[in-house]
Protein backbone atom coordinates (compact mmCIF):
# COMPACT_ATOMS: atom_id res chain seq x y z
CA UNK A 1 0.00 0.00 0.00
CA UNK A 2 1.34 3.44 -0.87
CA UNK A 3 2.36 5.69 1.93
CA UNK A 4 0.09 8.49 0.78
CA UNK A 5 -2.94 6.21 0.74
CA UNK A 6 -2.14 4.90 4.21
CA UNK A 7 -1.98 8.42 5.57
CA UNK A 8 -5.34 9.25 4.06
CA UNK A 9 -6.82 6.06 5.49
CA UNK A 10 -5.40 6.86 8.90
CA UNK A 11 -6.92 10.32 8.77
CA UNK A 12 -10.30 8.79 7.86
CA UNK A 13 -9.82 6.26 10.63
CA UNK A 14 -9.39 8.87 13.32
CA UNK A 15 -12.39 10.78 12.04
CA UNK A 16 -14.52 7.65 12.33
CA UNK A 17 -15.22 7.69 8.59
CA UNK A 18 -13.38 4.57 7.49
CA UNK A 19 -15.16 1.39 6.43
CA UNK A 20 -14.47 -2.07 7.81
CA UNK A 21 -12.53 -2.93 4.62
CA UNK A 22 -10.33 0.13 5.00
CA UNK A 23 -9.72 -0.67 8.65
CA UNK A 24 -8.74 -4.20 7.72
CA UNK A 25 -6.30 -2.76 5.19
CA UNK A 26 -4.76 -0.60 7.88
CA UNK A 27 -4.47 -3.57 10.18
CA UNK A 28 -2.72 -5.52 7.43
CA UNK A 29 -0.34 -2.64 6.79
CA UNK A 30 0.65 -2.32 10.44
CA UNK A 31 1.10 -6.06 10.76
CA UNK A 32 3.58 -6.03 7.87
CA UNK A 33 7.33 -5.58 8.18
CA UNK A 34 7.87 -2.32 6.33
CA UNK A 35 6.11 0.48 8.12
CA UNK A 36 7.08 4.09 7.51
CA UNK A 37 9.07 5.38 10.50
CA UNK A 38 6.72 8.24 11.26
CA UNK A 39 3.76 5.85 11.38
CA UNK A 40 5.48 3.31 13.60
CA UNK A 41 3.83 4.79 16.68
CA UNK A 42 0.48 3.35 15.57
CA UNK A 43 1.75 -0.20 15.35
CA UNK A 44 0.89 -1.16 18.94
CA UNK A 45 -2.65 0.17 18.48
CA UNK A 46 -3.49 -2.15 15.59
CA UNK A 47 -1.38 -4.87 17.12
CA UNK A 48 -3.46 -4.68 20.24
CA UNK A 49 -6.73 -4.83 18.31
CA UNK A 50 -5.86 -8.12 16.66
CA UNK A 51 -4.46 -9.48 19.89
CA UNK A 52 -7.61 -8.54 21.80
CA UNK A 53 -9.82 -10.11 19.14
CA UNK A 54 -8.05 -13.42 19.65
CA UNK A 55 -9.00 -13.68 23.32
CA UNK A 56 -11.25 -16.60 24.10
CA UNK A 57 -13.56 -17.61 26.87
CA UNK A 58 -11.79 -20.44 28.68
CA UNK A 59 -14.54 -21.45 31.04
CA UNK A 60 -17.25 -23.68 29.69
CA UNK A 61 -20.80 -22.36 29.66
CA UNK A 62 -23.29 -24.46 31.55
CA UNK A 63 -27.04 -24.33 31.16
CA UNK A 64 -29.38 -26.70 32.95
CA UNK A 65 -31.47 -29.04 30.83
CA UNK A 66 -35.11 -28.20 30.63
CA UNK A 67 -36.40 -31.56 31.97
CA UNK A 68 -36.47 -29.97 35.39
CA UNK A 69 -39.71 -28.17 34.54
CA UNK A 70 -41.49 -31.44 33.80
CA UNK A 71 -40.37 -32.91 37.08
CA UNK A 72 -41.65 -29.91 38.91
CA UNK A 73 -45.18 -30.24 37.45
CA UNK A 74 -45.40 -33.97 38.21
CA UNK A 75 -44.35 -33.20 41.76
CA UNK A 76 -47.10 -30.64 41.94
CA UNK A 77 -49.72 -33.16 40.79
CA UNK A 78 -48.42 -35.68 43.27
CA UNK A 79 -48.81 -33.26 46.16
CA UNK A 80 -52.33 -32.31 45.03
CA UNK A 81 -53.32 -36.00 44.91
CA UNK A 82 -51.78 -36.61 48.33
CA UNK A 83 -53.66 -33.71 49.90
CA UNK A 84 -56.97 -34.93 48.40
CA UNK A 85 -56.38 -38.37 49.92
CA UNK A 86 -55.61 -36.84 53.32
CA UNK A 87 -58.77 -34.73 53.19
CA UNK A 88 -60.92 -37.73 52.21
CA UNK A 89 -59.55 -39.82 55.06
CA UNK A 90 -60.04 -37.04 57.58
CA UNK A 91 -63.53 -36.29 56.25
CA UNK A 92 -64.80 -39.87 56.39
CA UNK A 93 -63.35 -40.30 59.85
CA UNK A 94 -65.19 -37.25 61.17
CA UNK A 95 -68.40 -38.30 59.35
CA UNK A 96 -68.55 -41.83 60.77
CA UNK A 97 -67.47 -40.65 64.18
CA UNK A 98 -70.59 -38.49 64.44
CA UNK A 99 -72.94 -41.30 63.47
CA UNK A 100 -71.63 -43.91 65.89
CA UNK A 101 -73.10 -42.59 69.25
CA UNK A 102 -76.74 -42.55 67.93
CA UNK A 103 -76.33 -46.13 66.80
CA UNK A 104 -75.18 -47.32 70.20
CA UNK A 105 -78.13 -45.81 72.15
CA UNK A 106 -80.86 -47.51 70.20
CA UNK A 107 -84.59 -46.69 70.07
CA UNK A 108 -87.89 -48.23 71.10
CA UNK A 109 -90.50 -49.16 68.53
CA UNK A 110 -93.29 -49.62 71.11
CA UNK A 111 -94.44 -46.31 72.68
CA UNK A 112 -95.60 -48.02 75.91
CA UNK A 113 -92.26 -49.64 76.43
CA UNK A 114 -90.63 -46.30 75.73
CA UNK A 115 -92.89 -44.62 78.32
CA UNK A 116 -92.02 -47.28 80.91
CA UNK A 117 -88.35 -47.03 80.28
CA UNK A 118 -88.42 -43.26 80.45
CA UNK A 119 -90.29 -43.30 83.75
CA UNK A 120 -87.83 -45.79 85.13
CA UNK A 121 -84.94 -43.67 84.06
CA UNK A 122 -86.46 -40.52 85.51
CA UNK A 123 -87.28 -42.31 88.79
CA UNK A 124 -83.71 -43.44 89.05
CA UNK A 125 -82.52 -39.95 88.43
CA UNK A 126 -84.83 -38.40 91.05
CA UNK A 127 -83.86 -40.98 93.69
CA UNK A 128 -80.23 -40.07 93.13
CA UNK A 129 -81.03 -36.40 93.37
CA UNK A 130 -82.91 -37.02 96.68
CA UNK A 131 -79.82 -38.69 98.11
CA UNK A 132 -77.99 -35.49 97.41
CA UNK A 133 -80.67 -33.33 98.99
CA UNK A 134 -80.68 -35.43 102.22
CA UNK A 135 -77.08 -34.56 102.86
CA UNK A 136 -77.78 -30.89 102.20
CA UNK A 137 -80.50 -30.87 104.94
CA UNK A 138 -77.75 -31.44 107.51
CA UNK A 139 -76.52 -27.97 106.63
CA UNK A 140 -79.70 -26.46 108.12
CA UNK A 141 -78.57 -27.55 111.59
CA UNK A 142 -75.48 -25.46 111.16
CA UNK A 143 -77.66 -22.54 110.25
CA UNK A 144 -79.75 -22.96 113.45
CA UNK A 145 -76.76 -23.17 115.76
CA UNK A 146 -75.23 -20.15 114.09
CA UNK A 147 -78.43 -18.17 114.77
CA UNK A 148 -78.32 -19.26 118.38
CA UNK A 149 -74.88 -17.84 118.92
CA UNK A 150 -75.03 -14.71 116.81
CA UNK A 151 -78.29 -13.17 117.88
CA UNK A 152 -79.21 -10.27 115.83
CA UNK B 1 -34.79 -25.99 21.34
CA UNK B 2 -32.56 -28.47 23.11
CA UNK B 3 -29.57 -27.74 25.29
CA UNK B 4 -27.05 -28.78 22.64
CA UNK B 5 -28.77 -26.74 19.95
CA UNK B 6 -28.67 -23.71 22.20
CA UNK B 7 -24.98 -24.17 22.89
CA UNK B 8 -24.31 -24.59 19.18
CA UNK B 9 -26.05 -21.35 18.29
CA UNK B 10 -24.41 -19.40 21.07
CA UNK B 11 -20.92 -20.82 20.49
CA UNK B 12 -20.58 -18.46 17.53
CA UNK B 13 -20.56 -15.38 19.72
CA UNK B 14 -19.70 -16.51 23.24
CA UNK B 15 -16.14 -15.17 22.89
CA UNK B 16 -17.47 -11.81 21.75
CA UNK B 17 -19.73 -11.63 24.78
CA UNK B 18 -16.80 -12.52 27.00
CA UNK B 19 -14.51 -9.93 25.44
CA UNK B 20 -17.11 -7.20 25.72
CA UNK B 21 -17.72 -8.11 29.37
CA UNK B 22 -13.99 -8.10 30.02
CA UNK B 23 -13.63 -4.71 28.38
CA UNK B 24 -16.14 -3.25 30.81
CA UNK B 25 -15.45 -5.28 33.93
CA UNK B 26 -11.67 -5.54 33.37
CA UNK B 27 -11.24 -8.65 35.51
CA UNK B 28 -11.23 -11.95 33.65
CA UNK B 29 -13.04 -13.83 36.43
CA UNK B 30 -15.80 -11.28 36.59
CA UNK B 31 -16.15 -11.34 32.83
CA UNK B 32 -16.44 -15.13 32.91
CA UNK B 33 -19.12 -14.94 35.59
CA UNK B 34 -20.97 -12.32 33.59
CA UNK B 35 -20.83 -14.43 30.43
CA UNK B 36 -22.23 -17.41 32.29
CA UNK B 37 -24.98 -15.26 33.76
CA UNK B 38 -25.92 -13.81 30.38
CA UNK B 39 -26.16 -17.23 28.77
CA UNK B 40 -28.39 -18.47 31.58
CA UNK B 41 -30.63 -15.48 30.95
CA UNK B 42 -30.61 -16.18 27.23
CA UNK B 43 -31.43 -19.81 27.91
CA UNK B 44 -34.37 -18.88 30.09
CA UNK B 45 -35.69 -16.73 27.25
CA UNK B 46 -35.16 -19.66 24.93
CA UNK B 47 -38.71 -19.91 23.58
CA UNK B 48 -38.70 -16.33 22.44
CA UNK B 49 -35.18 -16.67 21.11
CA UNK B 50 -36.36 -17.65 17.65
CA UNK B 51 -38.37 -14.45 17.46
CA UNK B 52 -35.16 -12.46 17.58
CA UNK B 53 -33.68 -12.86 14.15
CA UNK B 54 -30.46 -11.38 15.43
CA UNK B 55 -29.65 -13.35 18.55
CA UNK B 56 -26.08 -12.13 18.56
CA UNK B 57 -27.02 -8.45 18.66
CA UNK B 58 -29.55 -9.25 21.37
CA UNK B 59 -26.92 -11.05 23.42
CA UNK B 60 -24.49 -8.16 23.00
CA UNK B 61 -27.11 -5.68 24.18
CA UNK B 62 -27.80 -7.88 27.19
CA UNK B 63 -24.07 -8.04 27.91
CA UNK B 64 -23.75 -4.27 27.73
CA UNK B 65 -26.70 -3.71 30.06
CA UNK B 66 -25.66 -6.43 32.47
CA UNK B 67 -22.08 -5.17 32.78
CA UNK B 68 -23.12 -1.54 33.18
CA UNK B 69 -25.52 -2.64 35.92
CA UNK B 70 -22.73 -4.56 37.59
CA UNK B 71 -20.49 -1.52 37.52
CA UNK B 72 -23.24 0.71 38.83
CA UNK B 73 -24.07 -1.57 41.75
CA UNK B 74 -20.42 -1.83 42.61
CA UNK B 75 -20.03 1.91 42.71
CA UNK B 76 -23.22 2.29 44.73
CA UNK B 77 -21.95 -0.35 47.14
CA UNK B 78 -18.90 1.79 47.71
CA UNK B 79 -16.61 -1.01 46.68
CA UNK B 80 -14.37 0.82 44.38
CA UNK B 81 -13.03 -1.56 41.83
CA UNK B 82 -11.46 0.89 39.50
CA UNK B 83 -9.34 -0.11 36.58
CA UNK B 84 -6.26 1.02 38.38
CA UNK B 85 -6.54 -1.91 40.76
CA UNK B 86 -6.12 -4.23 37.88
CA UNK B 87 -3.32 -2.29 36.29
CA UNK B 88 -0.56 -4.46 34.96
CA UNK B 89 2.26 -5.00 37.35
CA UNK B 90 4.96 -4.53 34.77
CA UNK B 91 4.11 -0.92 34.04
CA UNK B 92 7.39 0.49 35.17
CA UNK B 93 8.53 3.59 33.37
CA UNK B 94 11.68 2.06 32.00
CA UNK B 95 9.61 -0.58 30.29
CA UNK B 96 7.26 1.82 28.61
CA UNK B 97 9.18 1.95 25.38
CA UNK B 98 9.62 -1.78 25.16
CA UNK B 99 7.76 -3.40 22.38
CA UNK B 100 5.77 -6.14 24.08
CA UNK B 101 4.74 -3.68 26.72
CA UNK B 102 3.28 -1.20 24.29
CA UNK B 103 0.31 -3.47 23.64
CA UNK B 104 -0.47 -3.39 27.33
CA UNK B 105 -0.27 0.36 27.22
CA UNK B 106 -2.88 0.45 24.51
CA UNK B 107 -5.08 -1.72 26.68
CA UNK B 108 -4.53 0.54 29.64
CA UNK B 109 -5.42 3.61 27.64
CA UNK B 110 -8.60 2.01 26.30
CA UNK B 111 -9.58 0.87 29.78
CA UNK B 112 -9.40 4.44 30.99
CA UNK B 113 -11.90 5.67 28.41
CA UNK B 114 -15.51 6.34 29.40
CA UNK B 115 -17.77 3.27 29.17
CA UNK B 116 -19.56 4.36 26.03
CA UNK B 117 -16.29 4.88 24.18
CA UNK B 118 -14.95 1.58 25.44
CA UNK B 119 -18.02 -0.21 24.15
CA UNK B 120 -17.75 1.34 20.72
CA UNK B 121 -14.00 0.76 20.39
CA UNK B 122 -14.51 -2.84 21.46
CA UNK B 123 -17.24 -3.45 18.94
CA UNK B 124 -15.77 -1.57 16.02
CA UNK B 125 -12.00 -1.99 16.25
CA UNK B 126 -11.86 -5.38 17.90
CA UNK B 127 -15.02 -7.20 16.86
CA UNK B 128 -15.28 -5.27 13.58
CA UNK B 129 -19.02 -4.79 13.64
CA UNK B 130 -20.61 -2.55 11.03
CA UNK B 131 -22.03 0.75 12.27
CA UNK B 132 -25.52 -0.58 11.57
CA UNK B 133 -25.01 -3.47 13.98
CA UNK B 134 -23.48 -1.29 16.67
CA UNK B 135 -26.46 1.03 16.35
CA UNK B 136 -28.82 -1.89 17.04
CA UNK B 137 -26.78 -3.20 19.95
CA UNK B 138 -26.29 0.14 21.68
CA UNK B 139 -29.66 1.58 20.65
CA UNK B 140 -27.92 4.69 19.35
CA UNK B 141 -27.89 6.38 15.98
CA UNK B 142 -24.98 5.90 13.61
CA UNK B 143 -23.83 9.49 13.59
CA UNK B 144 -23.52 9.57 17.36
CA UNK B 145 -21.54 6.34 17.20
CA UNK B 146 -19.14 7.77 14.60
CA UNK B 147 -18.58 10.88 16.70
CA UNK B 148 -17.95 8.88 19.87
CA UNK B 149 -15.68 6.49 18.00
CA UNK B 150 -13.64 9.32 16.53
CA UNK B 151 -13.30 10.92 19.95
CA UNK B 152 -12.16 7.64 21.48
CA UNK B 153 -9.63 6.95 18.72
CA UNK B 154 -8.19 10.43 19.01
CA UNK B 155 -7.88 10.12 22.78
CA UNK B 156 -6.01 6.87 22.34
CA UNK B 157 -3.73 8.51 19.77
CA UNK B 158 -2.95 11.46 22.01
CA UNK B 159 -2.13 9.24 24.94
CA UNK B 160 0.03 7.01 22.80
CA UNK B 161 1.97 9.96 21.45
CA UNK B 162 2.54 11.10 25.02
CA UNK B 163 3.92 7.71 25.97
CA UNK B 164 5.87 7.37 22.75
CA UNK B 165 7.63 10.67 23.19
CA UNK B 166 8.18 10.15 26.90
CA UNK B 167 11.72 11.07 27.77
CA UNK B 168 12.41 12.51 24.34
CA UNK B 169 10.89 15.91 24.74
Amino acid sequence: MELNKTEILLEKYFEGQSSIEEEKELQKYFASANIAPHLKQYTPLFGYFSQAAAQELKREIKVLPRIQDKKRTTNLWLSIAASIVVMLVAGTYVYFDKESPSEELGTYDNPEAAMRETQRALAMLSSHVNVGIESVIVLEQYEDSKNLIFKQ
Amino acid sequence: MSQTEFLQITAAFKDKVFRLAKRLLISTEEAEDATQEIFIKLWSKNQNLIAFNNVEAFAMTMTKNYCLDQLKSKRAGNVKISHYDFADKSARLDKIVEDEDSLKWVEKIINQLPEQQKLIIQMRDIEQYEFEEIAIILEMNETAIRVTLSRARKTIRENMIKIHSYGIE
